[in-house]
């Protein structure tokens, strides 16, 4: 893998824990997620990894522990001041507006990141400042000639990659992203790996991903969750050799 | 005192009609997701029929089954037709076809019935009135009322947490595919359900018929303070719509006897008189008001 | 939403097609009284100004249901309450009297259409403060209830005619012009809903605009890219309320008269009605959806008095088979309009 300089952690959980009745979700995590890394979130399924993104980002509140970007606590904000504060993510499930185009997709993130909506009488869609930017994300992702086409017309790798262009249009400085390839061919997989490649450094990432070729190929560091609870974190190298991961997950049979 | 007592009784009983509708709304909506304007119209059926039997025949029996029966039959027929196709439909859609079958029952109704409004004598067993406490007489067919509420109530209760039709309703309203998996037919469960629900706005608009006139436009009025029950209550919620029937109950026969005298002590009488009554009108939705503003979910929400 | 929800595909019809309809359909608006008069047919310059009134109210409710997503069942009351504030303060100016104690009255309709607008906004505020902090089903029951509060608030208000309402013996004045004349007030309306449509259009194509509807759409996706919805919402659902505040009081001059049937939830539901008649959340559709039900209504009562019974299978029918309203099926014929579903 890269050698880099680490600067420093960009995120940090110490001891989440989240139940839904019976059932503990996530129990005790503590997780480092350094300043450029990509790294690398995998366990089997329901092991609640969409679970923490989740938590994470605002979306499902923590019962116990602590979340901190760049030192400063985040667990008791909104999602929307997470993001504002420099948090992305990624949906497993696309979370996409149907009836608009590609470009007005990206556009209206780019517009929500400046943070000027309650403008009333300027066309957006004639907005030059907004439209270059958002085609420059979509071109990051690859998606330049399709920029006109409504989303609800395109194929499902299509949305995928438009949802990491959205989350590309907000800046963030760490991006969730949850199962990126999943439902993607092969093909599509491979180009889905080399875009995150490109942006590797300039946005740190917590890849959630059951692909085990792309997580190897991508990430700097990975941490196994497996009913809760992070068993391991270390290199690819450190991982495969690990024997707590080897009988509680790959063992168990690698996606 | 016993003035006060009186009026607890009215308000229990008026919480307890308005609960038979909020249950099959409430009900109707947590399981299919269907928000059915034309659950009033289903009420004036009920009493419309029963008051149309009980003219014909001057049966009791009869005119209860028949109301119960019309309203049953009808609904189901409303959901066989109508209201199956909103299922998956937006809010919109349904609130604007079942808008259009509030125009279509009370235009029928008015073709069939007129404008006048029917007026139905309280059944000879039920005639007069029993003494409660020293002074405290009150009408042996209110607490009739309000007894073959708080039966329902409980039968309710039994129904969806005792019995296995109760368990497919609570599944069917979280896990639809799941039902289906077992081998139950959900349409028909839904066909099911929804009949219980006009059964039960039959039965009110039946019983309704004594007390109040029957008229076109009477599903409409309590639909709508029927909407303020369910929000109160928390939407789904059958416990909800119980509590917050007897709430709105309580509450808006107390402004409603209360209010004027109050406002007499401080003012002209004729003025007070009117203030006071569009005062004890709005009260129900300012106590609407305060309960969204503390728990905007409402009171008991629905677990699922 | 459902599949008849909102397209937002370029129109199929290219721009200039549009807009020499709309040139089409300005001219023949401006030459209707004119051409009305040389047919003998007078008495339908009042109709087409309700037409042009209640379109004003449709398309100012379509702005929360059709662009925004809120169904609000309650937008009579903003309607009502914009004739109340033109019929209070004419009253009042006709007392030589004080509202409240130190608001003069006035029949001046440069100060009633704007106090009309600045309540009903008010009141949509503060209603839409409460009611948007829940959604979906539970949204349209607060609003139904909000507005039959009202309704009973005017029912009992004494002093301004309670149930029977209140006379306005003179429309508002407007400089020098004779409003009285069912010309002049039916072009005093045209402009207004010319201007009130012009702002919509530009409302609806902003930034505020793509964020209303991209809430509509997806209010996840909007949190996730830093958007809290309920300001936009609330602000969106506040334009709407006055826009049928000025509805409300244009129609209190029309027929110089109020009364709290103005803000009977019937009326709510009927400007619903005009709304999906038109096809939800396209631009003109409102108009053709009031245009459709006001002719609708006037030529059913000419046959019977239990009109309802016809206009109740048609809207079900309009429901459970168009997709987009009578715009969709305008534009699947090929004939303009935005939606192609």
């Amino acid at each position: 893998m890269t050698e880099r300089t680490m600067t420093g952690t960009l995120l940090s959980v110490r001891g989440l824990r989240k139940r839904f009745g019976g059932l503990i979700a996530t129990d005790g995590v503590d997780l480092d997620v350094l300043d450029g890394e990509i790294h690398a979130l995998i366990g089997p399924n329901g092991a609640g990894k969409t679970t923490l993104i989740t938590q994470l980002f605002g979306e499902l509140t923590h019962d116990e522990g602590a979340i901190s970007l760049e030192g400063e606590e985040i667990g008791g904000l909104t999602t929307v001041q997470r993001v504002r504060r420099g948090l992305g993510r990624t949906f497993q499930i696309n979370q996409l507006l149907p009836d608009f185009t590609m470009l007005d997709n990206v556009a209206l993130a780019v517009q929500a990141h400046e943070g000027h909506s309650f403008r009333f009488f300027a066309n957006a869609r004639r907005d030059e400042g907004l439209r270059a930017r958002a085609r420059q994300h979509l071109a990051t992702a690859g998606l330049s000639h399709r920029a006109e086409v409504k989303v609800a017309d395109l194929s499902h790798g299509e949305q995928k990659q438009l949802e990491f262009a959205i989350a590309l249009a907000s800046e963030p400085r760490l991006l969730l992203l949850d199962e990126p390839m999943a439902g993607l061919g092969h093909a599509e997989s491979e180009q889905m790996v080399a875009m995150l490649l490109a942006l590797k450094g300039r946005v740190t990432m917590l890849l959630v991903e059951h692909d085990m070729d792309a997580v190897f190929a991508l990430a700097d560091r990975i941490s196994v969750l497996v009913y809760g609870r992070v068993i391991a974190t270390g290199t690819a190298a450190e991982i495969r050799d690990n024997p707590e991961v080897r009988t509680a997950y790959l063992g168990e049979g690698d996606a | 005192m016993t003035l006060v007592l009186e009026q607890l009784l009215n308000g229990l009983q008026f919480g307890v009609m308005l609960f038979l509708l909020a249950a099959g709304l409430t009900l109707i909506f947590g399981i299919m997701g269907v928000i059915n304007l034309a659950h009033g119209s289903l009420y004036m059926v009920g009493a419309y029929a029963s008051a149309f039997v009980a003219a014909q025949t001057g049966s009791v029996w009869l005119a209860l089954l028949g109301g119960l029966a019309a309203a049953a039959i009808i609904g189901m027929v409303m959901e066989l037709v109508v209201l199956r196709r909103l299922y998956a439909r937006d809010h919109l859609d349904q609130v604007l076809a079942t808008f259009a079958l509030i125009l279509i029952f009370n235009q029928s109704v008015t073709l069939l019935f007129g404008r006048q409004p029917l007026f139905v004598s309280v059944p000879p067993a039920l005639n007069g009135s029993v003494q409660l406490l020293p002074g405290l007489t009150y009408p042996v067919y209110r607490l009739a009322i309000i007894a073959v509420g708080l039966l329902v109530a409980l039968g309710l209760y039994l129904l969806i947490n005792r019995t296995r039709i109760g368990m497919l309703v609570r599944a069917g309203a979280t896990h639809r595919e799941m039902v289906r998996a077992l081998g139950v037919d959900i349409r028909l469960l839904y066909t099911a359900v929804f009949g219980l629900g006009a059964l039960l706005a039959g039965l009110a608009g039946l019983m309704a018929g004594p007390i109040l006139a029957v008229q076109v436009g009477m599903g409409e009025q309590i639909l709508i303070m029927t909407f303020v029950v369910v929000v109160i209550g928390g939407v789904g919620s059958i416990r909800g719509a119980f509590f917050g029937a007897l709430i709105v109950g309580l509450v808006d026969t107390s402004l409603r006897a209360f209010m004027p005298g109050l406002l007499r002590q401080v003012m002209a009488g004729p003025e007070a008189d009117a203030l006071g009554a569009g005062l004890a009108s709005m009260g129900i939705y300012l106590l609407m008001a305060i309960v969204l503003l503390v728990r905007p979910k409402g009171l008991f929400p629905a677990h699922v | 939403m459902s599949d008849n929800a909102i397209p937002r595909t370029r129109a199929a019809t290219p721009a200039l097609g549009r807009a020499i309809g709309l040139l089409l359909l300005a001219a023949a608006l401006i030459a209707l009284p004119f051409i009305v008069k040389a047919i003998g047919q007078p008495a339908l310059v009042p109709l087409a100004t309700r037409v042009l009134i209640y379109a004003i109210a449709a398309a100012s409710l379509n702005l929360a249901l059709g662009f925004g997503g809120m169904v609000s069942f309650g937008h009579a009351a903003f309607f009502g309450i914009g004739g109340y504030a033109v019929g209070i303060l004419y009253r009042t100016f006709a007392d030589d009297a004080l509202f409240l104690g130190f608001i003069p009255g006035t029949d001046q309709l440069l100060i009633t259409l704007p106090a009309a607008i600045l309540v009903a906004g008010l009141f949509a505020c503060i209603i839409g403060a409460l009611s948007l902090r829940t959604s979906g089903v539970q949204f349209i029951m607060i609003t139904l209830a909000f507005a039959q509060m009202l309704f009973f608030f005017f029912v009992s208000l004494k002093a301004y005619g309670g149930d029977d309402g209140m006379t306005i013996r003179r429309r508002n004045a407007l400089f020098d012009l004779n409003t009285r004349d069912d010309v002049t007030f039916y072009f005093i309306c045209l402009a207004l809903t010319a201007l009130v449509f012009l702002v919509l259009w530009r409302i609806v194509g902003s930034r505020f605009g793509m964020v209303l509807a991209g809430i509509r759409q997806n209010e996840r996706r909007m949190a996730a890219i830093g958007i809290a919805p309920y300001r936009y919402k609330l602000a969106a659902f506040v334009i709407s309320g006055m826009g049928a505040g000025l509805a409300g009081a244009l129609m209190a001059n029309y027929l110089r008269f109020v009364s709290p049937d103005m803000l009977h939830w019937t009326k709510s539901g009927e400007l619903m009605i005009m709304v999906i008649l038109g096809g939800v959340g396209t631009l003109l559709g409102p108009l053709l959806g009031a245009g459709a039900l006001v002719i609708l209504e006037t030529v059913l009562t000419g046959w019977t008095e239990h009109w309802q019974i016809v206009l109740g299978p048609i809207l079900l029918l309009v429901v459970l088979f168009t997709q987009g309203g009578l715009s969709g099926l305008l534009a699947r014929l090929g004939l303009g309009g935005r939606s192609a579903p």
